[in-house]
């Protein structure tokens, strides 16, 4: 075999596997897609966020959880390792409730995610004014926000590239511009046939976002991935006015502002349309009135990656033993906890107590 | 830097550049009368700060992008003059502008 | 205004004027989108209102576009001027923004004409205030009858920069050198499209012309450059260059004082209208740029879209008239106003004249190539003006195993900005297909997305 590890994807999931595989000096490939492949990394918000998630499902509360507090660490080893500066500040979240109805809905959410965690997740629910004590561009037609200081963000591109450049120096092969034909399990190995020819590696991790659906079937695993666009605004450069990100609206580094979100079901189109450009840029102005006056620079959908439930799927095939696949949308949050526990799991030496819990078993169960 | 072929005969108009008034022919783009004017500068770009003024004067390149009746980062070379226009340089990324 | 027509163009120069006016006579309820105040496009810009002496010194060439816009404004068609088109998606969905409103427009068939921009010419200083380009000169003179007023130095290549410098002559702008960066072609490659171009003979006529009148006037003209360098501190001091012919023999260094510097190296499609309806782009490796797949009727590979003049790729401003022409009888013939027959018998003359100014493009082509040096400019140079972002870093991308723009984008913010990639999208692509080893198809193009012009957040939220 020519490889330990072959990675199916390169973008922020299977990067962050790759990576973390390698540093346990496993000798891995990735086989990664072209430059106008779906690519949810690049498409991202670039949220490290942990308010909201899991509310309906504790096992999730609790893996985000841990995967934020495991970022600190994860970004200082990275960014040591690789110079790439990505941006990252825990510097708490904000969701804007815009009315009572939201208000109420929000704040039972945020109650269930703090009981599932046992007390470790932390959040206040702001009323106006204590909201707009600490961000005084905002509109009196908000209500007020949930605010978790445990929440933060990252430049979404710079963390994919630092991971690039942290597989690099951990001699990981990266193959760019594959398409993947066929995964073979054959005499204890995995072979794949792509673009570059045939691999071969001990064990393969589907990591290829809304591809795994495909593969997974060849290596015995139904993987039920559902399509999911979204789209989001950019605006020109402005002064620094919000030093913490909110789930709609968010600041970068560089002084644009990054303006979401949407869900549709459209399948494999990652275009844009009006009326929903439309929706996102009035919620904005609601928000932020000052916005109106400022200018777009770019607009663009992307497809999220997600599962029935919209939790992570974590998967050994029963039928191909050393056949992975992570599945999930997250890439950003939870690439900490991929670099990490995830890649420590996939290479055998600690099983995450959690990790049975995003099992696709739990899709499987017959209604009672 | 630029001057009129022709400079009799021609309907001019006033406004200010960077709090100074000057007289510029109707009818001529923002860009243009920044030209005319012998202005060195027309913004500071947000990334390193380095001077410009306008280079395609076609709309396609944005580098001439000033702050024109207190709107920053507007085309100066698709925007025509008008009498009293109030004409800034652009330092940099755009204030935030209170909405009324 | 109306929120739907038959037929929508856009952009007002001659191909879209033809088009519109064409399209009119057949009988086609059609509107013409344009961002100007007036009808002209760049290359006739402001034709309608020029006053003496200026149009003496533009020529009988710009002079051309008054009967065409004449034609467009008693022919019927709906002219919606000062509208820039801020959106356009796969679904033809089209968004104009007028006057700070946004509205929205359908038609059935959709004639794309927007035209050229120069090829970015990437070299150490051209961010620097004083360096344009060479078409921004001519602008300057057309609508604001502006003219340097001290020495100007032009360099680069091709036909457009041979006319400003005779325009600039006829009003009497100080020229301190010509700086004729155009690789010695040579020739042994001229010869083959020498006898497809003699139809064409007017074109090589008038360039033989503009060459005597700059020799007569006594301008420098500098052959076999390289190491052109803008210098100065906050703006234009000095052009540098070297100039010799190689080969062994002695290069001379050149180091002039300039306060204006305009840089030219041919025109370019502009491509994102098209590219956002979806039309599939090819890669013409004689004019070193990519160019919309169409037939002869200029139909693209999306159904309701048919392209015409530069924006398909470069034709010239005669020859884009002429597309106009047949876009709009085969949109008319699509739309049921014009039966086979009468299409293509009104179409014979009309692809007579294309093929005639068809015919001289590969010969300008291979007469002006663009010098690789300002098409994979050394590591240092800036490649994207907005970002700030230079070639160096674009060859790192690369090399880390970046194989296309949009990749590199990503990595790099080059592209990111205002323009939007529309001054560093060729250059990028040529940067990383250089490195890698891939071909330009291969390496592919930026994705475009919308605004296509600029927009605030509250305009778009009042659509």
């Amino acid at each position: 075999m020519e490889y330990d590890f072959i990675v199916a994807g390169g973008g922020l999931v299977g990067s962050s596997i790759a990576y973390g595989l390698a540093r346990q000096k496993y000798k891995v490939a990735v086989l990664d897609g072209g430059d106008r492949s779906f690519r949810a990394s690049r498409g991202n918000f670039g949220l490290v966020w942990v308010q909201g998630k899991g509310w309906d499902y504790a096992p999730y509360a609790q893996w985000t959880g841990q995967a934020a507090d495991l970022w600190p660490q994860f970004v200082a080893e990275l960014v040591n390792e690789t110079g790439v500066e990505i941006d990252y500040q825990r510097s708490g979240g904000m969701h804007f409730c815009l009315n009572e109805a939201e208000w109420r809905e929000r704040e039972r959410e945020m109650e269930m995610v703090r009981q599932h965690t046992g007390g470790a997740f932390e959040y206040e629910m702001l009323d106006h004014d204590r909201l707009q004590q600490q961000i005084p561009q905002v509109s009196n037609t908000v209500l007020g926000a949930s605010y978790s200081p445990q929440d933060g963000h990252v430049n979404p591109l710079y963390l994919l590239q630092a991971l690039q450049q942290g597989m690099d120096a951990h001699q990981v092969h990266y193959y760019p511009n594959q398409s993947i034909d066929r995964i073979e399990a054959k005499q204890g190995g995995f072979y794949t046939h792509s673009t570059e020819g045939t691999l071969s590696a001990e064990k393969v991790v589907l990591c290829a976002g809304l591809d795994n659906r495909r593969l997974g079937e060849m290596l015995g695993m139904d993987i039920p991935v559902v399509v999911d666009r979204g789209q989001i605004m950019i605006t020109e450069r402005l002064q620094p006015f919000l030093n913490l990100p909110t789930l709609h609206v968010r600041q970068t580094a560089e002084g644009t502002v990054q303006i979401g979100y949407s869900h549709e079901d459209v399948g494999l189109d990652d275009g844009t349309s009006p009326s929903v450009l439309k929706k996102i840029a009035r919620r904005a102005v609601l928000m932020f009135p000052f916005l109106a006056r400022v200018q777009l620079v770019r607009a663009w959908g992307a497809l999220r990656i997600m599962t029935p439930d919209h939790n992570p799927i974590y998967q050994q095939s029963t039928d191909c033993p050393g056949a992975f696949t992570v599945t999930c949308h997250s890439g950003v949050t939870l690439a900490a906890m991929h670099s990490g526990p995830v890649a420590e799991w996939i290479g055998g030496s600690s099983r995450p107590d959690l990790i049975n819990q995003f099992s696709t078993d739990r899709f499987n169960v017959s209604p009672g | 830097m630029f001057r009129l072929v022709d400079e009799t005969s021609v309907d001019t108009l006033k406004l200010s550049i960077e709090g100074r008034e000057y007289d510029v022919p109707v009818g001529i783009s923002v860009a243009a009368a920044v030209l005319l004017c012998g202005i060195t500068r027309l913004r500071n770009t947000p990334v390193s700060g380095s001077p410009r003024l306008p280079y395609c004067m076609m709309g396609i390149c944005f580098d001439c992008l000033m702050t024109i009746d207190g709107f920053p980062n507007q085309q100066a070379c698709q925007l025509e003059v008008r009498e009293n226009m109030t004409i800034e340089i652009q330092q940099g990324a755009a204030e935030l502008l209170q909405q009324r | 205004m109306k929120d739907h027509y038959q037929l929508l163009v856009i952009g007002a120069g001659p191909a879209g004027l033809a088009a519109a006016a064409e399209a009119a006579r057949l009988g086609l309820d059609v509107a013409l989108v344009d961002e100007q105040k007036a009808p002209g496009g760049q290359i006739y810009r402001n034709v309608g209102s020029i006053q003496e002496p200026v149009s003496t010194y533009l020529g009988k060439d710009y002079l051309r576009g008054k009967p065409l816009v004449e034609e467009f404004l008693q022919s019927g068609a709906t002219y919606i001027n000062s509208a820039s088109v801020w959106y356009l998606d796969e679904r033809l969905e089209t968004g104009l923004l007028i006057d700070g409103a946004s509205h929205f427009i359908t038609a059935e068939r959709l004639i794309l004409a927007t035209g050229a921009q120069e090829r970015p010419m990437p070299l150490p200083g051209w961010q620097l205030p004083g360096v344009m380009t060479a078409g921004a000169g001519q602008i300057l003179l057309k609508s604001a009858a502006m003219i340097p007023s001290r020495r100007v130095v032009l360099a680069g290549s091709g036909p457009l920069l041979l006319l400003i410098a005779w325009q600039y002559l006829q009003v009497g702008v100080k020229i301190g050198a010509i700086i004729d960066t155009t690789p010695g072609s040579g020739f042994s490659k001229l010869l083959p499209y020498l006898p497809r171009a003699l139809p064409a003979f007017d074109y090589l006529l008038k360039g033989l012309s503009f060459i005597l009148a700059i020799k007569k006037a006594g301008i420098p003209v500098y052959k076999a450059v390289a190491d052109l360098r803008a210098e100065g501190h906050e703006s234009l001091e000095s052009v540098s260059f070297t100039t010799g012919l190689g080969d062994g023999n002695k290069r001379t260094e050149i180091d002039m004082e300039a306060e204006t510097l305009l840089l030219h190296q041919g025109v370019i499609p502009n491509l994102r209208l098209p590219l956002a309806a979806g039309c599939e782009l090819e890669w013409d490796a004689l004019q070193q740029s990519w160019k919309i797949v169409k037939d002869i009727w200029g139909q693209s590979s999306v159904d309701q879209v048919l392209v015409a003049g530069d924006c398909a790729g470069i034709v010239g401003a005669r020859a884009g008239e002429l597309q106009g022409r047949l876009c709009a009888l085969q949109a008319a013939h699509q739309l049921k106003k014009i039966d086979l027959q009468p299409r293509d018998r009104a179409a014979t003359r009309i692809k007579r004249s294309l093929q005639r100014h068809l015919s001289i493009r590969p010969f300008l082509d291979t007469l002006y190539p663009p010098a690789k040096a300002y098409q994979l400019p050394d590591d240092e140079t800036l490649v994207c003006r907005c970002e700030e972002v230079n070639a160096g870093q674009i060859r790192e991308a690369a090399r880390m195993g970046c194989v296309g723009p949009n990749q590199v984008k990503a990595f790099t913010r080059c592209g990111m900005g205002p323009c939007q990639g529309c001054l560093c999208g060729s250059t990028v692509s040529a940067l990383i297909a250089d490195e890698t080893g891939a071909s330009m198809e291969q390496v592919g193009y930026f994705r475009v997305r919308p605004p296509f012009k600029p927009i605030t957040l509250g305009e778009l939220a009042n659509t």
